[in-house]
């Protein structure tokens, strides 16, 4: 069942009660998309492939730049190269057990549900409001499960959201901010362990959903604050009344994907 | 006959006689619990493996690490010049 290599490269997750051959096994047949390979894509990525998810999707539109290997690793000696490139360049150093499918480009209204149908799991990486209600409403519809996360500065919030089941990204948020309201980590800064921190715990979460153990972080907003080290979570319910899991809305309309998607 | 022998010999009821034998001579730890392990969730429950190696510690690892599954250690004997046999019963 296991090659010689797989046993030795999977050994330490084997042993684990958890895991043991049955889930390594699942783990390989398993297919998660990372949608965006930037700070939290990075850890995320790395770790999943490590773990030996059998195909890992990397979707991501920009280039390596010398602004982004203070927190982004993975993307080492690839300056200039599109990310999701570069990402599958590490995988396939790492572990070539790792089927990587790229996308070199931003997932959009058009083409995100297509994408997804492809997957188990899906990560939103991203790092701004249209991603996050994008991702949200299109694994909502297509009934995908899904971890959010997000980082400034020294802290992090992250959510699983397991269609219909549990409340979901726009039960908590139900359109975007006004711009310029929330600083970005551009503007704001984020320290490279925040995002090494709340990605490799979306990686995490993924792992526990494929092998299905443990609890997941549904219906539950984590708040991670680095600097004081206070790891709260908030208990979030399924709104009836949201557009997107109450089952109302059942289409991505490109024009609802600007500023504050708003449905 | 070894007094590990013989007291296998003893407690061996007709539904604890070996029906699968995995030979580990030349592996180590941890990997001689691995290999146990897979190949203890390839049989059915109840049936009983036995495992041959030849690295020392694993005498103690893999019985312990085995009943941390749940699994039942039937037997540990020395069979030889450093050479190992452990009998478990999948629960």
């Amino acid at each position: 069942m296991f090659t010689e290599e797989q046993i030795k490269r999977y050994a330490r997750q084997i042993i684990l009660p958890e895991v043991g051959g049955v889930g390594q096994k699942k783990l390989l047949e398993a297919k998660v998309l990372v949608v965006g390979a930037g700070g939290l894509g990075s850890p995320a990525i790395q770790f999943l492939a490590a773990a030996g998810v059998g195909k890992l999707g990397i979707a991501d539109g920009d280039n390596v730049d010398i602004s982004n290997l203070q927190r982004q690793t993975i993307h080492a000696g690839n300056l200039g190269i599109n990310k999701a490139e570069s990402a599958k360049l590490f995988v396939e150093k790492l572990n070539p057990d790792v089927e990587v499918v790229t996308y070199p480009y931003h997932l959009s209204a058009e083409n995100i549900r297509e994408v997804i149908r492809e997957y188990d799991v899906i990560l939103d990486c991203t790092d701004n409001f249209v991603a996050r209600f994008l991702i949200n409403d299109a694994c909502v519809i297509e009934r995908k499960p899904f971890v959010h996360a997000a980082v400034l500065r020294f802290e992090g919030e992250m959510m699983t959201i397991i269609p219909p089941e549990t409340a979901c990204y726009r039960c908590v948020f139900r359109h975007a901010p006004p711009p310029g309201s929330v600083p970005s980590c551009q503007e704001a800064g984020v320290l490279g362990v925040t995002t090494g921190v709340l990605g490799t715990l979306q990686a995490a979460e993924a792992v526990k959903i494929i092998l299905g153990i443990g609890e997941t972080l549904a219906n539950r907003m984590l708040h991670v604050d680095l600097l004081t080290m206070d790891f709260t979570e908030l208990k979030i319910r399924r709104d009836e009344n949201c557009p997107v899991c109450s089952g109302r809305v059942t289409e991505i309309i490109p024009e609802k994907y600007v500023e504050s998607c708003q449905l | 006959m070894t007094a590990a022998n013989i007291d296998n010999n003893r407690n061996n009821k007709n539904s604890d006689r070996p029906t699968h034998t995995l030979d580990l001579r030349g592996e180590v730890c941890p990997f001689t619990f691995v290999k146990t392990k897979l190949k203890l969730e390839e049989i059915d429950s109840g049936e009983v493996l036995e495992v041959i190696f030849d690295h020392q510690p694993a005498v103690e690892d893999v019985p312990r690490s085995v009943k941390t599954e749940g699994h039942e250690v039937l037997s540990i004997e020395e069979i030889g010049d450093n050479l190992w046999r452990v009998v478990i019963k999948k629960r």
